[in-house]
């Protein structure tokens, strides 16, 4: 006979009932619009949903015919960590795939745009680009690290049974439904949040289960602090579901239709997207990726974070002075001067709290320097807050009202986030997952280290050639915009400057090759490092001892 | 040696730091302000926006090609919103005002000049070009990087979503009447006809409308007809001769 099991499995129990409400819910929902949707798009793409609420529905049913999930409190769940890391590793490799296509496609237009596939024009992909890499690659990313930081330092299993599992097959379905979405045409054109009314309602369950979750394990805690990671990432979930809701606020055309329109207008419609849209660069992109930073930099250095009171005053200034930032994506427009002015105030006064966050976390290598040279996973890390401390020195400069009437609607933009994106939530992003994958997998360490040298350093040109292309087109073609003749007209035809963009287009794809690259060698290497194939050449130590919370 | 702790540090220590619900309430209670001060005085400060002469909702066949735009990402590449520099007034056309949007849900303003703005496009180019631009827009700009979007011209306009989109509009507070709901489309069929019986009637509801066969294409309306209406009323809707920007009212 074989020994009973140990682990504890939860049953069909409440929670389980519930989330299988939700899903016959919007499966009824999902047929009615695919059979008496108002537009075409919405009947196409209610198949779609439908496919993935019965998908939900067969993956309980599979989970509760084996006992349930399990919910022995004497195991950490390291489970949905490890399905984390894979769905950040696919759509790293997917949006970033998306964005190399799309500056092709600004590069040679005629090449790889067809008349008739309007599904993958310039216009409908690069929502799909952005989504993929801040949402699905980046969120993915924080879900997973956030269960697994939260964890650790609360020495207490994740609460919520079945409902992290919800959190995380929901967040892949929104993913799912938003670029599917897209490709149809679906969209609100708010930028960053472009997913229609349904897609939003969705996510917006989600994310409330999300911040449950979390916050009934921090509540369980057998620590008596909570570990200032927890703050960033408490703060992260916490302000994107306000930014959310509210920001989404819309009226439907029809409960069975796929148009919404913003409950918002012109100049103030305007104003909540962009404290929207600057606070999700502020809360998702930077909070919670500070939450990974003030977890993984000391663990892997470890060494304690430098400074105690430098995180209370700059996770406090940070969260205080990031809401207000908006405006400076609106200089010159119709928004009124003196909410433009506010806006800029506050994008300079950020540099202080950033920096304090940025010297935090490049101050914990005191005494483990040399560490920068040994371990590719470290400079990884440091070099990913360096470019945090770049790209938030530039974002102030870019807020100032004289140097924005450059630097607005160019690709001076499109450079600065991407030393961020690329740089900061990237490298953060791509060193935290090469110390969780040994950690999780229980392996000495990760199958090739001379992969991870050759990831870094092809990743890392990649970025310079982006950032410095991007720089050079941005500029010159807002100079070119304000360029004057002897005889006081203006110089250059719009389509003049298009045509100088050319060979940065070019250097751009380029790139964004490289760094792609660097991602699939290092999708190689965790596959290799999950089968188990770990070549004997490093020395990294295994688990380590809990952190204690920061003094 | 033995300094006294700063009661900030041990406050932060004893309380926040051991209660998470109130860590998120102080949370919620930080992020907040920002929002509430420069969000909220938008919705009744009577200077946000200016008082023109003009601006109405988009007729239904141009909120159907402003649709359109939405859908395929337009925005992405084009702005439209010109501000008021030298360079940007000489090219496009006076700077835009916040009364031109308010009626745009969402708007529109954009954040990147891929292309060149659209914020008064409208009347510069002739339906032909539009026509050949949108089929192939290398045929009338050859170094244009802009995908080709010829099958708007193939594509059947959908008529019966019309009126439940503009109740949605209606129920946000967009001047439409129900009489206009109601007139939407044989509104949107008299816009693409001058001869139509309607015309009077559609042009009393809709001041100003240009009406004619946009796509050049009399047996079926098409998508075309309908970007092109929209693209032809962008910017064209405010009496220029009637604004006085210096005026007090209009100060900023």
């Amino acid at each position: 006979m074989t020994p009973v099991s140990t682990i504890k499995k939860s049953g069909f129990d409440y929670n389980a009932m519930a989330v299988l409400g939700i899903c016959i819910a919007g499966a009824v929902w999902a047929l009615l619009a695919a059979a008496l949707g108002t537009d075409a798009a919405m009947r196409i793409h209610a198949w779609i949903i439908l496919a993935g609420f019965l998908t939900g529905i067969l993956i309980l049913a599979g989970a509760y015919s084996n006992g349930g999930v399990e919910v022995d409190r004497r195991e950490y769940n390291e489970s949905i960590v490890r399905y984390g890391v894979i769905a950040s590793m696919f759509w790293a490799i997917a949006g970033l795939l998306v964005g190399v296509i799309i500056a092709a496609q600004l590069a040679w237009p005629a090449l790889l745009q067809f008349e008739a596939f309007p599904q993958i024009n310039f216009g409908r992909l690069r929502p799909v680009h952005t989504s993929a890499v801040i949402f699905a690659f980046g969120g993915n990313v924080l879900i997973a690290t956030s269960f697994y930081v939260v964890q650790r330092t609360s020495r207490v299993r994740l609460a919520g049974g079945v409902w992290p599992w919800f959190v995380f097959w929901g967040y892949q379905f929104f993913i799912v439904v938003a670029a599917t979405g897209y490709l149809l045409g679906i969209t609100q054109s708010k930028e960053y949040a472009e997913p229609e009314w349904y897609a939003d309602i969705w996510l917006t369950l989600v994310w409330v289960a999300y911040l449950l979750v979390f916050l009934v394990t921090l509540a369980r805690r057998k620590e008596p602090h909570i570990y200032v990671a927890n703050w960033f990432y408490l703060a992260f979930i916490v302000t994107i579901a306000l930014l959310h809701v509210i920001n989404n606020l819309s009226m439907p055309a029809d409960w069975l239709g796929s148009r919404s329109y913003s409950a918002f207008a012109g100049v103030q419609d305007a104003m909540t997207q962009w404290w929207y849209g600057h606070n999700a660069v502020g809360f998702f992109l930077t909070a919670g990726f500070l939450g990974i930073m003030y977890y993984f930099i000391p663990k892997r250095a470890e060494r304690p974070v430098f400074s105690y009171r430098l995180s209370i005053v700059h996770f406090w200034a940070l969260i205080f002075i990031y809401i207000w930032a908006g405006p400076h994506h609106l200089h010159y427009t119709a928004l009124p001067e003196w909410t433009q002015t506010l806006g800029m105030t506050f994008s300079i006064m950020l540099l202080m709290p950033s920096w304090g966050g940025m010297i935090n976390g490049l101050m914990t290598l005191s005494g483990a320097w040399d560490k920068l040279r040994t371990d590719p996973v470290i400079r990884m890390l440091v070099v990913s807050v360096a470019f945090y401390g770049m790209s938030t020195f530039e974002g102030p400069v870019m807020s100032i009202r004289a140097v924005n009437s450059l630097s607005h609607y160019t690709d001076w933009t499109i450079g600065h986030v991407h030393s961020g994106a690329l740089g900061w939530v990237g490298f953060i992003s791509f060193g935290a997952i090469y110390c969780l994958v040994p950690w999780l997998w229980k392996r000495k360490s990760m199958f090739s280290r001379a992969l991870i040298e050759w990831h870094f350093w092809l990743a890392t040109l990649g970025i310079l050639l982006y950032i410095t292309s991007m720089w050079v087109s941005g500029i010159m073609q807002g100079l070119m915009w304000r360029a004057y003749n002897e005889l006081g007209f203006l110089e250059y035809s719009f389509i003049e400057t298009v045509e100088a963009m050319h060979p940065y287009y070019i250097i751009r794809v380029g790139g964004g090759l490289l760094y792609l690259a660097g991602a699939l060698l290092m999708a190689w290497n965790v596959y290799k490092t999950i089968r188990g194939d770990v070549a004997d050449t490093e020395e990294v130590a295994a688990q380590q001892p809990l952190l204690k919370p920061a003094q | 040696m033995a300094k006294k702790p700063n009661p900030i540090w041990s406050w932060h220590k004893r309380v926040l730091e051991q209660n998470s619900l109130l860590l998120t309430v102080g949370i919620i209670g930080v992020v907040s302000i920002g929002g509430l001060v420069e969000i909220t005085p938008l919705f009744y400060l009577d200077e946000t926006i200016e008082e023109v002469e003009g601006v109405r909702p988009y007729s239904p066949l141009a909120l159907m090609g402003r649709d359109i735009y939405i859908r395929e990402g337009c925005y992405t590449c084009h702005s439209q919103m010109i501000r008021p520099l030298r360079d940007e007034v000489e090219r496009y056309g006076h700077y835009s005002l916040a009364a031109e949007s308010m009626y745009d849900r969402p708007f529109q303003w954009g954040s990147k000049r891929t292309g060149p703005d659209l914020a008064r496009v409208g009347g510069k180019y002739s339906d032909e070009w539009h026509r050949d631009h949108m089929r192939d827009p290398r045929s009338v700009v050859p170094g244009s990087i802009m995908p080709p979007y010829a099958f708007l011209e193939r594509t059947p306009l959908e008529l019966d979503v019309i009126p439940g989109r503009m109740r949605a509009l209606q129920r946000l507070g967009v001047p439409y009447s129900d009489e206009m709901i109601d007139a939407a489309i044989d509104d949107v069929r008299t816009q693409v006809d001058p001869f139509a019986p309607g015309y009077d009637d559609f042009l009393a509801r809709y001041p100003g409308a240009p009406v004619r066969n946009f796509d050049g294409n009399e047996r079926v309306i098409t998508e075309l007809d309908a970007m092109i209406a929209y693209l032809q009323v962008l910017g064209t809707m405010v009496d220029f001769s009637t604004y006085e920007a210096d005026a007090d009212a209009n100060l900023r």
